[in-house]
């Protein structure tokens, strides 16, 4: 126990006394954070957006002349959408009105930057005029609540891969791991400790990296602080693994940086990181549930912008884990020191 | 003396360079084993059969008359020819990581004052001289207070005074009884620290034993040397190497004298103990350092 302590102390003082990699680790999450923050301060766009629950053509012929406002955007929701699932969009800022031709009404958020805008709107318009007008209230969520389980959940991505695996690939291509390998010391044991080392070093930037920049931004926290460290915690093990996958046997370090580069850069389009992905195309969909950063950062924005508890998330905790298993599995099976 | 270690029938080939073939050397304990080589030889190759690092083609070793598994890995200390030590991590801090993986390693103090490492152990790895990094890997191999120390070419490109410095190290850990296997290309530091040299050649052992029985063997009295040049006519006893012609003489004045009398010109003549170097140029017919 304390040969695996000795270890973990010191990959962590390797890496915490390479003060480059160390501060730009805590300073780049922080500078998108801050800096995404206040590219989208702004009014944004002009448009509103309002969602049309299922309803039949002949419904649809009423609001006709409204639905085709030039400034608007009009989604028209099929049977497998329901009125709650609408309606919470509503409150979440994500529509700005939801429009139900077959029940004569409409919902506006009170607290909408729009909601009074559209409110005048549909008094002028001719039909609109004789809907009964409903309300849901919800704080909006600005851009920046919504970026930031992406932007950690990138730090993560890049940290665990690059510190667990290209590191590795570094040690046995320069003679470390041959070193290690003349010792009693098992590859488990030894690979262990590299894994909790970065794995202490990711869970307290992340903290320093959320603390620091909510002191500032107050995000919005709806859930528990339980679950989404149990998320974080699962996200950076499965990262390790799959960083453990790419440094199980190869010496080349230009290769594995390729690889990883590879395996990042699909998670930093699809994972959603900067954009959400609803509206694309469905592969794209199936590709992004394949990976486990779309689950990471998924599972953190439900918790933190729409409060979802533990069951909630559970599926993706047990993807995480199982990916994590998966993985390990395969980078034991491939290791070799030399 | 127990054999404590012993090398039996190693072969290894890497593609179609057969690097060792069919070497095998017992090892008694608390001996100094030299294994002396020109470069590809395959000195490297056959201790890191040994060390348990590489697994031979062919052939076994044994320790202690069981073959080498885990066991051995925390009874014997290893000093690789290159090693890349951990980066950012201190001399104090590499030497505890790697004394922690032993179960009974050497006291830290005792380590520090046996490889002189007091006025560096707050030093990064990346900082040391070529001297203080050998010492430090040296410190790394006797740290698990090993029955068998390997050291590959441990003095390979240390200046004259930090060899000689690293030689009074070596012995001071051969006064414990520990037994050392080394490989190294340079004749002096087999003759001034090894009880027993193996000579290597193109992957074989051509010869083994106390360096100073097998110069006995090999040669008589001392060589004399005269440049080509001077020579001229037939008549005289010895052999061409290189650019000179190589007597052995037993008696040195009756040598000179019959030199004169064959008048050959004296100018350039030397006179030269044999040493490590032209036994190797005996046997292989070529010189060392090539």
């Amino acid at each position: 126990m304390k040969q695996f302590w000795t270890m973990v102390y010191a990959r962590t003082m390797e890496f915490v006394r390479d003060r480059g990699t160390f501060f730009w680790n805590l300073l780049f999450p922080v500078l998108l954070v801050f800096g995404f923050s206040f590219a989208f301060s702004g009014e944004g766009q002009p448009l509103f957006k309002v969602g049309v629950l299922d309803s039949s053509p002949a419904a649809l012929e009423g609001p006709a002349s409204f639905l085709s406002i030039e400034q608007g955007r009009f989604i028209v929701y099929g049977p497998e959408e329901s009125r709650t699932a609408v309606l919470d969009r509503l409150r979440r800022h994500e529509l700005d009105m939801v429009l139900d031709p077959a029940d004569r009404s409409y919902y506006l958020n009170v607290q909408g930057r729009t909601a009074s805008l559209l409110r005048r709107l549909a008094a002028a318009d001719p039909v609109l005029r004789g809907y009964l007008e409903r309300t849901v209230s919800g704080a909006p969520i600005r851009y920046v609540d919504w970026l930031v389980p992406g932007v950690i959940g990138m730090n993560i991505m890049f940290s665990c891969l690059f510190g667990v695996g290209f590191v590795l690939v570094r040690y046995r291509k320069n003679g470390v791991l041959k070193r290690l390998k003349a010792t009693p010391v098992s590859a488990a044991a030894f690979v262990t400790a590299q894994a909790v080392s970065r794995f202490l070093i990711v869970i307290l930037t992340s903290v320093v990296v959320f603390a620091g920049t909510n002191a500032f931004l107050r995000f919005r926290m709806e859930g528990s602080w339980a679950a989404l460290l149990a998320i974080a915690s699962l996200g950076i093990v499965s990262m390790e693994a799959l960083g453990l996958v790419f440094a199980a046997r190869l010496r080349s370090e230009e290769l594995v940086n390729g690889l990883m580069n590879l395996a990042t850069l699909p998670m930093l389009a699809l994972s959603g990181v900067f954009f959400s992905l609803e509206g694309s195309p469905e592969i794209l969909k199936t590709v992004s549930r394949a990976l486990p950063l779309t689950h990471a950062i998924g599972a953190a924005r439900a918790v933190m912008l729409e409060g979802a508890g533990l069951g909630r998330i559970a599926p993706d905790l047990l993807f995480l884990g199982l990916f994590s298993a998966a993985a390990l599995a395969l980078a034991s099976a491939l290791f070799r020191w030399e | 003396m127990a054999t404590i270690l012993e090398a039996a029938g190693l072969r290894k080939r890497y593609g179609s360079v057969q690097a060792v073939d069919g070497v095998s050397l017992p090892i008694e304990e608390g001996t100094c084993l030299g294994i002396l080589g020109p470069n590809g030889a395959g000195k490297t190759t056959t201790i890191e059969m040994m060390e348990g690092i590489l697994a031979p083609d062919e052939g076994t070793v044994t320790f202690r008359g069981e073959p080498i598994g885990r066991e051995f890995r925390r009874k014997v200390g290893i000093q690789f020819q290159t090693t890349a030590l951990p980066e950012f991590i201190t001399v104090r801090e590499t030497l505890k990581l790697f004394s922690s993986f032993y179960p009974s390693p050497r006291p830290f103090d005792e380590v520090v004052d046996l490889c002189s490492l007091s006025d560096i152990l707050d030093r990064d790895n990346r900082k040391l001289s070529g001297g203080q990094r050998q010492r430090m890997l040296l410190a790394l191999a006797i740290a698990p207070r090993p029955e068998v120390v390997f050291l590959d070419e441990p003095t390979t490109g240390l200046d004259p005074q930090a060899r000689r410095n690293f030689w009074d190290l070596i012995r001071g850990i051969r006064a414990e009884r520990t037994t050392v296997v080394l490989t190294t290309h340079y004749m002096d530091e087999a003759q001034t620290l090894c009880d027993e040299v193996a000579i290597m050649d193109r992957g074989r052992v051509l010869e083994r034993g106390n360096p100073a029985r097998l110069l006995a063997r090999h040669f008589r009295g001392a060589l004399v040397r005269i440049p080509r040049g001077c020579v001229e006519g037939d008549g005289i006893p010895g052999k061409l190497v290189a650019d000179h012609l190589e007597i052995q003489s037993e008696n040195l004045d009756r040598t000179m004298r019959e030199l004169l009398a064959a008048g050959v010109n004296l100018e350039g003549l030397s006179i030269h103990k044999p040493d490590l170097e032209d036994l190797f140029i005996e046997l292989t017919g070529s010189s060392l350092r090539n």
